[in-house]
C-alpha cells in the first residue's frame, strides 16, 4: 500500500473545511477548559487527573474525534457521488483507503493526544506519569478509532449515527454494565498501555497488555483491509 | 482504436431489471445512448465506467474487463452526471488534483482548462459555478489525460443554448479525432446533432442501433394516433379511410370523436385537411394522442 499526496490533500480539505470539523475544536477546547476548572477547584491531585483524563478524554472525547475523523475522511464523498473523482482513476483502491486512514489518524490524534497531553500537564503536571500515560493512549486510540469508523464510512450510509452508537454506547455504557464487553473495546486495549505507563496504579484497564496489543493490530489491520474490498466493490447506483 | 463492447449483459437491482441483456459495440466517434428517463441509460453507463457489476454477461474494455480494473482509467475519461464535485476546491485546484491522481503535472490540466475554456474562471470556488461551469471543469477532469474514451452521462441536463453547442463542437472534434465518445441524452434532437451513430435504450432493452437517419426513419414511420372532433365525423370517417395512410377509425360515441390510426404520417397530416374542406366538414379538433417520448420510444421497441 502506498500513500498517495493528491488523496491526502483532498482528504484533509474535506475534513477541515467542513462544519462537522467545529467538534474537532470544541471538545479539546471543553477538556482543556475542565482541567483548568478542576486545577483551580482541587488543586493538583493525580487520582482527579486520571478520572478527567480517563473519564472524559478517552471515554468520550477521542471516540467521538475518531468518528467524525474517520466516517469524515470517506462518508460524505460517497454520500455525494463525487468520490467518483478518486476512483476513476488508474489508483489502487487500497491505495485510496491507506492515504485516508492516515489522514484520519493524523487527524484524531492531532486533535485528541495533544490536547490531552496538555490537559494533564494543567492537572497535574504530569505527576505519576499520568499525562504521558494518556496521551500514549490517546494516540493508541487514535489509530483503532480511525480505521474501524473509516471502515464504517464506507460501507454504510449511517456511519456517523453507528459510530456514535459504537463510542457512546457500546464503550461507555454497556461496557460499564457488562464486563465482557470491556474487553472488546478500543478503550480499554489503550488504556492497558496507559496503565503500563502511570505510576502508582493510577490508571486501570480490564485487558491485559498483550491482548490488547493483539487486538488492537488485529482490529486496524483487518478494518483497513476490509474497507479496501469494499472500495474495490463500491457500486455507484445510478439517480434513475 | 479503442472499442467498449457489452455482450450479453443484464443489471439488477433486487426485482428490478435495469438492463436487460444488452449487446453492443461502441467504437472511435460519436456515439449517442438515447432513451427516456429510466431506461437504464445511467446503470449502462456506470457499468462501461467500471462503476458497476454486471449481473451476467461481461463490459470490456478492448476485450479487458472493466469492473475491478484500475488500470481501464488511463484509457477512460468519465463526466459523471452528479453535481457533486469537491465544491471547496477553485476550478484549477480540481483539475490539477485530477491530472496528479494520473501521475500528471499541473501543465497538463492547465490544457485540459483551455481546451473547455474555463481558464478565466480557474481561480474561484467550483462551489460558485453556474451548472455549465460546472460541467465543463467535469469535462475538463475528465480529459486531463487525454483518454482515448469518453463517457458522458447526461451532459447537456441544466446548460443552456449557448453552452450545448460550445460542448457538441467540443465532443465533435473530440470524435474527430478519433475517440470514442459516448454520450447519453434522453432528447431525441439533441442525440441527432452530435452523434453519427445512436443505440436506442428503453426499458432495459437495446431498442435500436444505427445512425440517426435510420432512427429518425423509425420514430416518424410509426403508427401515429389522433383524436380528431369535426362537424361531421362519420362522413370524415368513411372519407379517411377508402386512404391507404389510415390504418384503422373508431368512432368513440362517448368523447365524441374520432380515433384514428394513421401509418403514413407524412401522407395522413396532407390528406385530413383536404378530405374535410372537399366534403364541407369544419375540423374542430386535431390532436395527436401519443407524442409522447415514452410512446415512442416503447413503438421502437415492439418494431
Amino acid at each position: 500500500m502506498i500513500y498517495e499526496p493528491t488523496v491526502a490533500r483532498l482528504t484533509y480539505r474535506a475534513l477541515l473545511g467542513r462544519r462537522r470539523a467545529a467538534v474537532l475544536f470544541v471538545l479539546p477546547a471543553l477538556l482543556i477548559a475542565i482541567a483548568v476548572a478542576v486545577r483551580l477547584l482541587t488543586g493538583a491531585d493525580d487520582q482527579i487527573a486520571s478520572d478527567v483524563l480517563g473519564g472524559f478524554a478517552i471515554a468520550t472525547m477521542i471516540p467521538l474525534i475518531g468518528v467524525i475523523a474517520g466516517t469524515g475522511a470517506i462518508g460524505p464523498e460517497i454520500d455525494d457521488g463525487s468520490i467518483v473523482y478518486l476512483l476513476a482513476k488508474p489508483v489502487k483502491r487500497p491505495t485510496i483507503i491507506f492515504t485516508k486512514l492516515i489522514v484520519a489518524i493524523a487527524v484524531t490524534m492531532a486533535f485528541s493526544a495533544i490536547p490531552t497531553f496538555v490537559a494533564g500537564m494543567i492537572l497535574n503536571g504530569n505527576g505519576g506519569q499520568i499525562a504521558i500515560a494518556y496521551t500514549v493512549a490517546a494516540l493508541v486510540a487514535s489509530v483503532a478509532y480511525s480505521a474501524i469508523f473509516l471502515l464504517l464510512g464506507t460501507v454504510t450510509r449511517h456511519a456517523v449515527v453507528f459510530g456514535l452508537v459504537y463510542a457512546l454506547v457500546w464503550e461507555t455504557l454497556f461496557g460499564s454494565l457488562v464486563p465482557g464487553a470491556r474487553t472488546l473495546s478500543v478503550q480499554q486495549w489503550a488504556l492497558s498501555l496507559a496503565e503500563r505507563i502511570g505510576e502508582n496504579g493510577a490508571i486501570t484497564s480490564d485487558v491485559a497488555l498483550p491482548t490488547a496489543v493483539v487486538l488492537l493490530v488485529a482490529v486496524t489491520a483487518a478494518a483497513t483491509w476490509y474497507a479496501g474490498q469494499k472500495l474495490r466493490t463500491l457500486t455507484l447506483a445510478g439517480e434513475e | 482504436m479503442t472499442t467498449i463492447d457489452i455482450d450479453h449483459t443484464s443489471r439488477w437491482f433486487g426485482n428490478v431489471v435495469a438492463v436487460n441483456d444488452v449487446t453492443m459495440r461502441v467504437g472511435p466517434g460519436v456515439t449517442g445512448l438515447l432513451g427516456p428517463n429510466g431506461a437504464g441509460k445511467s446503470t449502462l453507463i456506470n457499468m462501461m465506467g467500471g462503476f458497476l457489476a454486471p449481473s451476467t454477461g461481461t463490459v470490456t474494455l478492448d476485450g479487458k474487463p472493466i469492473w475491478r480494473n484500475e488500470a481501464v482509467y488511463k484509457e477512460i475519461g468519465i463526466v459523471p452526471e452528479r453535481e457533486a464535485m469537491y465544491d471547496f476546491l477553485t476550478g484549477r485546484e480540481f483539475v490539477v488534483a485530477n491530472a496528479e491522481l494520473h501521475g500528471l503535472t499541473a501543465g497538463a490540466a492547465q490544457q485540459a482548462l483551455a481546451t473547455v475554456e474555463m481558464e478565466y474562471a480557474q481561480d474561484r470556488k467550483i462551489a460558485t459555478y453556474s451548472k455549465g461551469m460546472r460541467q465543463r471543469v467535469k469535462m475538463a477532469s475528465a480529459l486531463v489525460h487525454d483518454p482515448s474514451v469518453l463517457l458522458l452521462d447526461e451532459p447537456f441536463n441544466g446548460m443552456d443554448p449557448r453552452q450545448r453547442m460550445q460542448l457538441m463542437d467540443l465532443l465533435r472534434r473530440m470524435g474527430a479525432e478519433g475517440r470514442t465518445v459516448l454520450f447519453s441524452s434522453h432528447i431525441l434532437e439533441e442525440v441527432e446533432q452530435l452523434a453519427s451513430h445512436i443505440e436506442v435504450i428503453v426499458a432495459g432493452r437495446h431498442a435500436a442501433s444505427g445512425d440517426f437517419r435510420k432512427i429518425r426513419r423509425l420514430m416518424t414511420d410509426r403508427p401515429h394516433r389522433y383524436l380528431v372532433r369535426s362537424s361531421d365525423d362519420r362522413a370524415l370517417a368513411a372519407a379517411l379511410i377508402a386512404d391507404p395512410s389510415t390504418a384503422g377509425i373508431e368512432v368513440d360515441v362517448t368523447e365524441g370523436a374520432l380515433r384514428i390510426q394513421a401509418v403514413d404520417f407524412g401522407r395522413f397530416t396532407a390528406l385530413l385537411p383536404q378530405v374535410a374542406r372537399a366534403h364541407g366538414i369544419r375540423l374542430l379538433t386535431v390532436s395527436p394522442s401519443d407524442e409522447s417520448l415514452e410512446s415512442v420510444f416503447s413503438y421502437l421497441v415492439a418494431a
